[in-house]
């Protein structure tokens, strides 16, 4: 063999070798001693680093949980359940039962309803425009429709109607991540317990104006008229600043206030249609 | 070699339509709707009744703390309600409504037209005056002119700056008050000099108002300490730093006050207003405001009791165009589109502009191409793009280390972009949440 | 809808200059040259002209609909500057094939990959110039010479630009007294009767083109002006010093790329800096880099490689060397 190939295979092997050996001492003597059960968790994380459990990433949230003695106040929205199982598997922890929440809009303003009283012409933004203007309505609270919210998402879960002008959650994809309840300048998204069959029952509305300028606003503004509360037999539903909000964990779907509303704020979703109004002697109604 | 700031600026045409129309009284309407904020710092607080019968120039709220102003009645009649008001931006504010009836001054009042010539009170009166009067800014920042007036310890003024500049386009209530009111307005100035403890004046008056410059000039020759100063038409001249730089070339440092180049700034609005209130005992509730706009049949500048809603000015011009697309109130540059002509004028209120549809639309946004027009326009040397660019991504540290609550918002970055990028809209979003980043931060 | 009142944030004026205006005030521009150049070499100047424009917003257009699929741009005219910018680096006579190619990487490499205008950080024509250049060596560079006006495309007399005479004259020995013969006066590279590329030429109308530019507010002064100043200084110190191997600092700001490089392709908005402090470093780097490549490099030319080095810094240059704000505090307050 040429002796400059044997020279170069030697030397660089000799390169190499000691090199490997100087890097393995040294990486012994600067290691960080890490519990090996946070990799093992942040393994069975989604990966998707959201925030929505509350910490920077899912390296942080695999750090809490190996730390937290219960997992009380610890969930991973996006994971659910089952990550959330076998987290509590590998720590020898139990897993809290918790519920599962999806996104909801709480304003049905459509241009329908909604009369748009001048035009909007800034940057399509809806933290800009709500720092400057009521919106192109007369409601001072409601959806502006520039899509904060749609841009938040990470789970293409939103996306903005070009006919009713409102965001529209797509609840099989919503993790509950809270990232559009952060955007949303007028705080008029909220997470919700999901309910089987993706029902739902909400006060589509976030007005706190009096009755009247808010009905002149918009003709599905909730006008605090009581009527809901005075059906919901459940203690459900309470009123406050002229504004109207079913509890969801006290709901029981029965639909009364939903037909009770006189300006129809109240939505219904994923029910059957209602049974028709007939009057049957022996029923007992309430209030 | 006319005055002017050194860097920045852009020339937007004029429109001056209303330069040579003398200013007429608009007729007291027949209700006002006075709001108890028409100023910088708190609302003041109601100190009269529903069912009240106030004369005007009556007090109608007091200041809340320092940094705030009085509220007077601008009508005689009854107190309609006390409820909320649509301002300007929209949202609601507390205001008094008054039905009018007649126009039964405060006896206090002196209402004769002879010019009082004469400043008897001393300077701590004078400022005591200027509390009591509710006398704010009337360049258009309404910030309560008392405060201004109160040198704290350890600072000094030396020089007390008029603004007579009126840079905005279209906006000629300044220039008219010049040349209408000359004399008082300089007697105005005296008195603030006074009250400042200062000898030297300057009026700063853009080229444009060349019968202004030449009146006033004349004038001030009876006049100690003043001197009238012609400067450049750029925009945006009228703003305080831009003015004090042209002047006497003083940089006032980024984060502070004229105050701390030994210079006190006041519009020539105010200066008049100060006239009035100290030697005719006139409280603040009435200024010129312009109302413009290239359809109007005929623009004109009034002399308007605040309270007034803008349709009774717009009225006075000769009803509302078909074809207008937005009414500004203030100047184009700088100032708040409305869509409601209920809107009520305000201390602050110097013009009203009504633009047709042709001039209202935004161009399309484009991408920035990097042409550095916004840098090169920009009088603070800051850089638009940039914080444009960074307040769209939330990177509110670095915004604030590129010194984004410099910006004073004159939108000549807006103006001059080739791309039509609303670069204005994202500066202040950034603007505000640096403000509230750093509050926070000072919190802790 | 169309009744409703505009609200939208202040300011409610807009100035009248819009980016297709700059684009096509460039263009303006740079008509003096094309008209000289088509002059001094005939219907092949307008042939690649034409070729380098049309591929050029082909490729943009072709590259957006059908590969971005975002909304078309080809309006604005950038594409039409970067294909005239591209002809005027080429050679009259250059195969057609050629221009093509260069299209394809001066707007789909240098421009659409980074994001369409206003997102690429080096200058689409030098990119495809360079790449030109790199690839087909022998077309691009044999420059034709004015000899009248050709209406055959490939009718050109090729021969040496000044520059290249003075290289390989240095290179081989002789003095430049002795090279001086051979090159064209000052007074006939200031009106372009020299060889080279088609917007090398023709001093005089490059400089009605800036003058325009200037009046027009397209450009400001401090680029151009940096590196001519730069070319100048540093060229008259190497004459002072050896003025047998080095031509005059007059000579060098006219032969070449130096003043289209300086008036219309280091001035391009998208990869010069953003404000004036920055500019000047931009352009005094760009005059020493040329100067340094001409003199003791391979090359004959040197503004392109120069001008795209710089390019590279620009990005650091915009984050660090800040214009002095209004009121900057000073520390003893």
């Amino acid at each position: 063999m040429n002796p400059t190939i044997l020279i170069t295979i030697i030397s660089l092997s000799l390169l190499a070798l000691i090199a490997s050996v100087i890097l393995y001492f040294v990486a012994q003597k600067f290691k960080v001693y890490e519990d090996p059960r946070i990799d093992e968790i942040q393994e069975i994380l989604p990966a998707a680093n959201c925030g929505g459990c509350g910490y920077a990433g899912c390296r942080n949230f695999a750090e809490a949980l190996v730390k937290a003695d219960t997992f009380d106040g610890l969930n991973c929205p996006v994971g659910g359940a089952e990550v959330m199982g076998l987290a509590a598997q590998i720590l020898g922890k139990e897993a809290l039962a918790v519920d599962p929440l999806v996104a909801v809009l709480l304003c049905n303003g459509t241009p329908e309803y909604r009369p748009r009283t001048s035009k909007y012409d800034g940057a399509v933004d809806c933290r800009i425009s709500h720092s400057l203007y009521i919106g192109e309505t007369d409601c001072s609270y409601g959806c502006l429709g520039y899509g904060d919210c749609v841009r938040a998402c990470e789970f293409d879960a939103m996306y903005m109607d070009t006919t009713t002008e409102l965001p529209v959650i797509i609840d099989d994809k919503c993790v509950a991540c809270g990232a559009c309840v952060k955007a949303c300048p007028r705080n008029i998204l909220e997470l919700r317990k999901k309910a089987k069959k993706d029902r739902k029952i909400y006060v589509a509305c976030s007005n706190c104006d009096k009755g009247g300028p808010a009905r002149r606003a918009c003709k599905v503004a909730c006008i605090a008229c009581g009527k809901c509360v005075k059906v919901c037999a459940f203690d459900a539903i309470t009123i406050e600043n002229n504004l109207a909000y079913i509890d969801a964990n006290k709901c029981t779907f029965c639909r009364k206030c939903v037909t009770e509303c006189p300006t129809n704020s109240i939505i219904e979703l994923h029910f059957p249609p209602g049974k028709p109004k007939v009057e049957v002697q022996n029923e007992t109604v309430n209030g | 070699m006319l005055k002017t700031f050194p860097i920045g600026g852009i020339h937007p045409p004029e429109n001056k339509l209303t330069a040579n129309i003398a200013i007429e009284y608009l007729p007291v309407p027949e209700s006002v709707t006075i709001p108890v904020s028409q100023h910088i710092g708190a609302p003041a607080t109601v100190i009269i009744n529903k069912g009240d019968y106030v004369r005007t120039g009556q007090i109608l709220a007091t200041s809340k703390g320092f940094v705030s102003a009085n509220i007077h009645s601008s009508v005689s009649g009854r107190v309609n309600k006390i409820d909320t008001v649509i301002d300007t931006t929209g949202y609601k504010q507390v205001a008094v409504f008054i039905d009018v009836e007649g126009d039964e001054w405060m006896e206090t009042i002196d209402r004769s037209n002879e010019i009082v010539t004469d400043i008897i009170l001393s300077p701590e009166e004078i400022t005591k005056r200027c509390l009591e009067s509710g006398i704010v800014g009337l360049g258009g920042a309404t910030f309560p002119s008392h405060v201004k007036l109160t040198v704290p310890d350890g600072k000094k003024c030396n020089i007390l700056i008029i603004n007579g500049v009126e840079c905005e386009p279209f906006l000629t209530s300044d220039h008219r008050l010049m040349l209408e009111k000359g004399e008082e307005v300089l007697i105005g100035v005296s008195i603030l000099m006074k009250a400042l403890r200062v000898d030297i004046a300057k009026i700063g008056i853009e080229n444009n108002k060349p019968d202004a410059i030449e009146h006033l000039t004349k004038l001030a020759t009876a006049f100690k300490g003043i001197t009238v100063h012609s400067l450049k038409v750029k925009y945006p001249q009228g703003a305080e730093k831009q003015l004090i730089k042209a002047l006497i070339n003083r940089e006032v440092p980024s984060g502070h006050l004229p105050l701390d180049v030994g210079a006190v700034v006041h519009n020539v609005g105010t200066a008049y207003a100060v006239y009035e209130a100290v030697q005719k005992n006139k409280p603040l509730f009435e200024r010129v405001v312009t109302i413009t706009g290239k359809s109007l049949a005929s623009p004109g500048n009034y002399f308007v009791r605040t309270g007034t809603p803008i349709s009774k000015l717009i009225e006075a011009a000769g009803g509302i165009p078909d074809d207008t697309g937005k009414i500004v109130n203030g100047g184009p540059m700088m100032g708040k589109a409305v869509n409601n002509i209920d809107v009520p004028v305000v201390k602050g209120t110097s013009g009203i502009i009504l633009f047709p549809r042709n001039e209202s639309e935004r161009s399309e946004v484009h991408p920035c191409i990097r042409c550095a027009k916004c840098t090169s326009a920009c009088a603070l040397n800051l850089e638009p793009y940039l914080l444009m660019t960074l307040s769209e991504k939330g990177l509110f540290e670095r915004a604030e280390q590129e010194r984004i609550t410099d910006c004073m918002e004159c939108g000549a970055c807006s103006y001059i972009c080739p791309a039509g990028r609303p670069l204005l809209d994202y500066i202040r979003l950034g603007k505000s949440s640096v403000i509230k980043m750093v509050r926070e931060r000072n919190m802790k | 809808m169309s009744n409703l009142l505009n609200i939208s944030p202040s300011p409610h004026a807009h100035g009248e200059v819009t980016t297709k205006k700059l684009m096509y005030g460039v263009i303006l521009a740079l008509l003096p040259a094309l008209f000289t150049s088509v002059f001094y070499f005939g219907i092949g100047a307008l042939i690649v002209t034409a070729t380098s424009i049309v591929s050029c917003m082909l490729f943009e257009y072709l590259i957006q609909r059908f590969i971005l699929k975002k909304p078309l741009s080809i309006n604005d005219g950038s594409a039409l500057v970067t294909g005239l910018l591209l002809a005027f680096n080429l050679p009259s006579n250059i195969p057609i094939y050629i221009i093509i190619i260069g299209s394809l990487v001066a707007i789909g490499v240098a421009k659409m990959t980074f994001g369409g205008l206003g997102n690429n950080p080096f200058n689409p024509a030098l990119v495809g110039r360079v790449f030109m250049l790199i690839s087909f060596p022998v077309q691009m560079t044999s420059w034709p010479v004015p000899a009248g006006f050709k209406t055959g495309y490939a009718d050109a007399i090729t021969g040496a630009t000044p520059l290249a005479i003075i290289k390989e004259g240095i290179k081989n020995g002789e003095s430049l007294s002795q090279l001086m013969d051979k090159i064209p006066t000052t007074f006939q590279m200031f009106l372009g009767k020299m060889g080279g590329s088609m917007g090398e030429v023709a001093a005089i109308a490059l400089l009605i083109g800036f003058a325009y530019l200037l009046f027009k507010k397209i450009i400001t002064w401090h680029i151009p002006v940096s590196i001519l100043g730069t070319i100048a200084i540093f060229t008259t110190i190497l004459r002072v010093f050896n003025p047998e191997s080095n031509a005059d600092p007059m000579f060098h700001l006219l032969a070449g790329g130096v003043l289209l490089g300086a008036i219309f392709m280091a001035t391009d908005y998208v990869t010069s800096p953003m404000n004036p402090k920055a500019m000047i470093i931009y352009g005094c780097g760009i005059g020493i880099l040329t100067v340094i490549i001409r003199v003791y490099g391979a090359y004959p030319e040197g503004v392109s490689f120069a001008i795209l080095i710089m390019n590279a810094f620009v990005p650091l240059m915009n984050a660090y060397i800040k214009p002095k704000r209004f009121g900057e505090e000073v520390k003893n307050g």
